[in-house]
């Protein structure tokens, strides 16, 4: 059984493979600029995300709410979806279904070309890229315009995001100005954040005037009432929603939650959390396309709700805890590893904790298997997850998903993909030696009196490190001549 | 029950001074670092507590556990469950040990009723050193050493699993002569993360790298940690520096909360008396 | 079976036999609706929104348009659009304005898509209430308000009742009950629009409204 990624592989900016986490992880950690560039930002945005919760009594009251929100909404996901669905369709929204990536882009290929659409303007939207949306467009001649700043910068460059929240973080503006004057006709370079922002904002409002269909993302999407709500601060979105005759939004199915008055906590804590403001500059709550006696606003509006794997997710207790979050960043914010790798070595679309979650559920344990190893297991990202996703007990639960050997009925894709006989039969040993007290005694015992045989060649210890040394006495032995 | 951390900030309540405990020493210090043991079982019976040693502990698990082998670590686990027949609460020199009792042995018994409620009985009454000597002894000795300035590893494990990020800072502030100092970045991970620092050693060289420009950058004389292995690893990181720099003394030596309280408190730490 | 059915089917397959339970918001926001006057509301919120860069006003139901007359004749615009048919429509119609034009919104937006991105130098709009705790306005935009009144043109005002001030978000669209009918398009707006998404360096004017200047009616007429 081959992945969704799998069978989008070869695509110019597609899923990098997995297997290369490691020689990218190397060049990443001995990028001097990318480290000081990644440390500075996540320094930043911590910092941000502190001062949003002075009271820690209300940010433990907060994310037991949204927790419990989330985790209600997942206990009802069925019902909940097709209650959107009911609720949409009576406000004029017509709702697509889509199992895979494929599935998805041709739903959205076939409404561009119902209305021969030459060109989609884009919202920022995590689940575009990870059906890879802008190159099925193109591939199919149809031009994908993204138009928030980050996304917009890291399209020209030819690059995916390296951050969910702020796409473009890995670039300076040096950088980014020398990609505007070499892509924007008459544009000259500056490095002045304000003027870059400006053109930015001259170049994309030509193109909200003239573009066929506007593309988002989706927050939260409203059961009760039928409602799509995005959170922004550039006011692309709302060009996006609003301008174009066709709005065409895209989700993954988990996003649902059952009232209106569940979005007022997650939305509170999804800005703080992120980029720790109290508020964002817009929230767009969308309840269906132009009627009555609107005056603007799109004609139609489509929801494609999409699985990718998430049902994979859902039919496992613990793994369906991956599907509370709500795409805030703040676990890579806080990660030691995203921050001195950056979030492109990661490979996949989500990186840093919460991609290695959810990777393996949308691309298979086989292209994944290694990012769940990448943690030291801190804690540092369940400690700040608004909706308290335990990410240490997941990764533990995804390790041991791929060491054990393959067997039928597995929880998910490439179950047993890293299964090797020798290191489970390594770990078989260990499990022998530590649970017999006399063996572990002897073999202590032997590791102390021996201890100038120690090798000193001692995998990744010593490549940074001197040797670990076995102690001439063990503490039982220490324990014993004191008694 | 769940471990706090991922946000269950629940404080916990601590019995009264018992006469007797259990020492749960664990494998690496009882292969790497003895004294520390040694030490903090001195510390112990010097409040007037009996320390019982149970010569069949072996290892909490949590190297397989971690590494995504759970039934290894159930294994292991279920030679540890008949070490505490008595109801003496049980002592572990490291936050990581501590929370792995504390917190997954329910978890990787989880299968088997009778099994997780032995672990849970043991997991309710298990200790981290530091907070057992804070809130259960009431620590409180004079501090008889010179005026020293010291820098503070906390664990992950302490700080977020058993919640004792605080405790190793208050059991400083009350010896008189050391000034603590601290470091920048200091809630971030020192890189060990056991496998991790095998498995992928380009990111946990530049984490431990980081920590310990960090720790050096206090100007403090000595590192104080409660858990062996950040012990290993930053001072190991250190040291390797040091040999590369051709450095002959150690930029950046550390020793376990124990032996540092100990040797402040007018006891002699049994690595001095070599 | 059509992805949908597959979709469903395996949901539900592996639902829970009993959801969890409804999850109480109001032991949250409970203690954050604050016992405090309207006058420290309207200031709480217009702490929170000045901070997000928007300007504010105060001024009474009578002088508004006076108010606004002046903001305009300053900002030197030249075209300034409303809604037709509003209560505060008429007011403005009968307000001097000077060197602007008030142009009411007439027709669809098609008919108006060129001159609202390139003619149309502010749009003006009312807010239905606004949000202590976030400095955030309410607005529901409607056939009479149109959504890119307050979207295209650089610079937008709204016209907020200081008694239309809630807490939270949370009191507002629980105490208007607005599950219960929601127009095509609900929004929160804090501030003009910004990205920081060049090194963290914020900028305003991104995509949507460079400058946002709130007029209060503030009918105690106190000091805020």
């Amino acid at each position: 059984m081959s992945s969704p990624a799998q069978q989008s592989a070869g695509k110019p900016v597609a899923f990098v493979s997995a297997q290369a986490l490691r020689a990218r992880m190397h060049d990443a950690v001995n990028d001097p600029h990318l480290r000081q560039s990644f440390r500075g930002a996540m320094d930043f945005l911590m910092a941000k995300r502190a001062a949003q919760f002075p009271d820690q009594g209300e940010l433990d009251s907060l994310r037991s709410l949204s927790e419990s929100i989330r985790q209600y909404s997942l206990s009802k996901l069925p019902d909940l979806l097709e209650q959107l669905e009911a609720n949409l369709t009576r406000n004029g929204v017509q709702v697509h279904w889509a199992e895979t990536p494929e599935e998805a882009n041709a739903i959205m290929l076939g409404i561009a070309q119902r209305h021969a659409a030459r060109l989609i303007v884009k919202g920022k939207s995590m689940v575009s890229e990870e059906i890879e949306f802008n190159h099925a467009m193109e591939a199919a001649g149809v031009g994908a315009l993204e138009s928030d700043m980050g996304e917009y910068i890291v399209q020209l460059a030819g690059e995916k995001p390296s951050h969910i929240i702020m796409p473009a973080i890995h670039q300076t503006k040096q950088q980014i100005a020398k990609l505007f004057a070499e892509h924007i006709p008459g544009v000259d370079y500056t490095d002045n954040v304000d003027a870059l922002i400006q053109i930015g904002r001259r170049v994309l409002r030509e193109k909200f005037e003239v573009a066929d269909i506007g593309l988002s993302g989706v927050n939260f999407a409203v059961a009760e009432t039928g409602t799509l709500c995005l959170v922004e601060n550039e006011g692309n979105g709302r060009m996006c929603t609003t301008v174009p005759k066709v709005h065409i939004a895209i989700t993954g199915i988990e996003k649902v939650v059952e009232k209106l008055e569940h979005v007022a906590p997650l939305f509170s804590i999804l800005t703080r959390s992120a980029t720790g403001q109290a508020v964002s500059t817009y929230f767009n709550m969308i309840s269906g396309p132009r009627r009555g006696e609107d005056k603007d606003g799109p004609e139609e509006v489509h929801l494609v709700l999409l699985d990718n794997g998430r049902s994979q997710a859902y039919a496992d207790e613990q793994l369906r805890k991956t599907l509370q979050c709500i795409r805030c960043g703040a676990c890579m914010n806080h990660c030691p590893v995203y921050t001195r790798i950056g979030g492109h070595a990661y490979g996949t679309t989500y990186p840093g904790p919460i991609g290695k979650i959810i990777s393996p559920h949308m691309m298979g344990l086989e292209q994944t298997h290694l990012l769940p190893t990448a943690s030291s297991l801190c804690g540092a990202c369940g400690e700040v997850c608004p909706v308290k996703i335990p990410i240490p007990e997941l990764l533990i639960r995804l390790r041991g998903e791929a060491n054990s050997a393959p067997h039928a009925n597995p929880a998910m894709v490439g179950q047993g993909a890293a299964y090797d006989p020798k290191i489970s039969l390594l770990w078989k040993l260990w499990a022998r030696l530590y649970a017999r007290p006399a063996t572990y005694r002897a073999f202590t015992w032997l590791a102390t009196r021996f201890r100038a045989l120690t090798p000193t060649q001692q995998s990744g210890w010593t490549a940074a490190r001197t040797p670990l040394k076995p102690a001439s006495r063990r503490l039982r032995d220490m324990v014993k001549d004191r008694r | 029950m769940s471990s706090p951390s991922h946000g269950a900030n629940t404080p916990r309540t601590y019995p009264s001074r018992p006469q007797a405990v259990y020492f749960y020493g664990t494998c690496l210090v009882d292969m790497f670092v003895p004294e520390a043991g040694m030490d903090a079982i001195t510390l112990l019976e010097r409040e007037g507590i009996r320390v019982i040693f149970p010569d069949n502990q072996t290892c909490c698990g949590q190297p397989a556990f971690t590494s995504g082998f759970p039934d290894e670590a159930r294994r292991v686990v279920e030679a540890q469950l008949d070490l505490f027949p008595g109801n003496h609460p049980i002592v572990v020199p490291s936050g990581s040990c501590a929370g792995m009792i504390r917190w997954h042995w329910e978890k990787v018994c989880a299968g088997d009723p009778a099994l997780k409620a032995r672990a849970e009985a043991i997991s309710a009454r298990t200790y981290e050193l530091a907070e057992f000597l804070l809130h259960v002894l009431g620590f409180n000795r004079k501090d008889e050493g010179p005026a020293t300035t010291v820098t503070l590893h906390t664990s992950c494990s302490a700080r977020r699993e058993m919640g004792t990020h605080l405790v190793g800072r208050e059991l400083l502030a009350r010896l008189g002569n050391v000034t603590l100092a601290h470091h920048d970045h200091e809630s971030e991970c020192c890189g060990f993360g056991g496998t991790f620092s095998l498995k992928h050693p380009d990111v946990s060289t530049a984490m431990v790298s980081d920590k310990v420009a960090s720790l050096k950058a206090t100007g403090a004389s000595q590192l104080v940690t409660a858990d062996c292995g950040c012990m290993l690893n930053i001072t190991q990181r250190a040291a390797r520096e040091d040999q590369d720099a051709g450095r002959a003394c150690a930029s950046l030596p550390g020793e376990h909360l124990a032996t540092f309280l100990l040797r402040r408190t007018g006891g002699s730490p049994c690595g001095d008396q070599k | 079976m059509s992805a949908r059915e597959r979709i469903l089917a395996k949901l539900r397959k592996a639902q829970p036999e009993l959801p969890q339970h409804l999850p109480s918001l109001d032991a949250h926001y409970a203690p954050r609706v604050r016992g405090e006057s309207r006058q420290e509301r309207l200031a709480r919120f217009r702490t929170g929104i000045e901070g997000f860069h928007a300007d504010v006003h105060i001024s009474t139901a009578g002088n508004w348009p006076q108010v606004l007359a002046t903001l305009c004749a300053e900002k030197n615009i030249q075209t300034l659009m409303y809604g037709a048919a509003t209560p505060a429509a008429a007011q403005l119609e009968a307000t001097a304005f000077g060197g602007t034009t008030l142009r009411p919104w007439a027709g669809q937006f098609e008919d108006l898509k060129a001159d609202l991105f390139h003619r149309v130098d502010a749009g003006f709009t009312l807010a239905r209430g606004a949000i202590a705790e976030t400095g955030s306005l309410i607005l529901w935009p409607s056939g009479d308000e149109p959504r890119t009144l307050s979207l295209i043109p650089p610079i937008h005002f709204v016209l907020l009742d200081a008694a239309t001030v809630h807490p939270t978000f949370y009191d507002a669209l629980v105490n208007e009950n607005w599950a219960a009918g929601l127009p095509t398009n609900a929004l929160l707006i804090s501030g003009p629009s910004k990205t920081a998404d060049i090194q963290q360096t914020l900028a305003y004017g991104a995509h949507g409204p460079k400058e946002l200047i709130v007029i209060v009616i503030n009918v105690e007429g106190g000091t805020v």
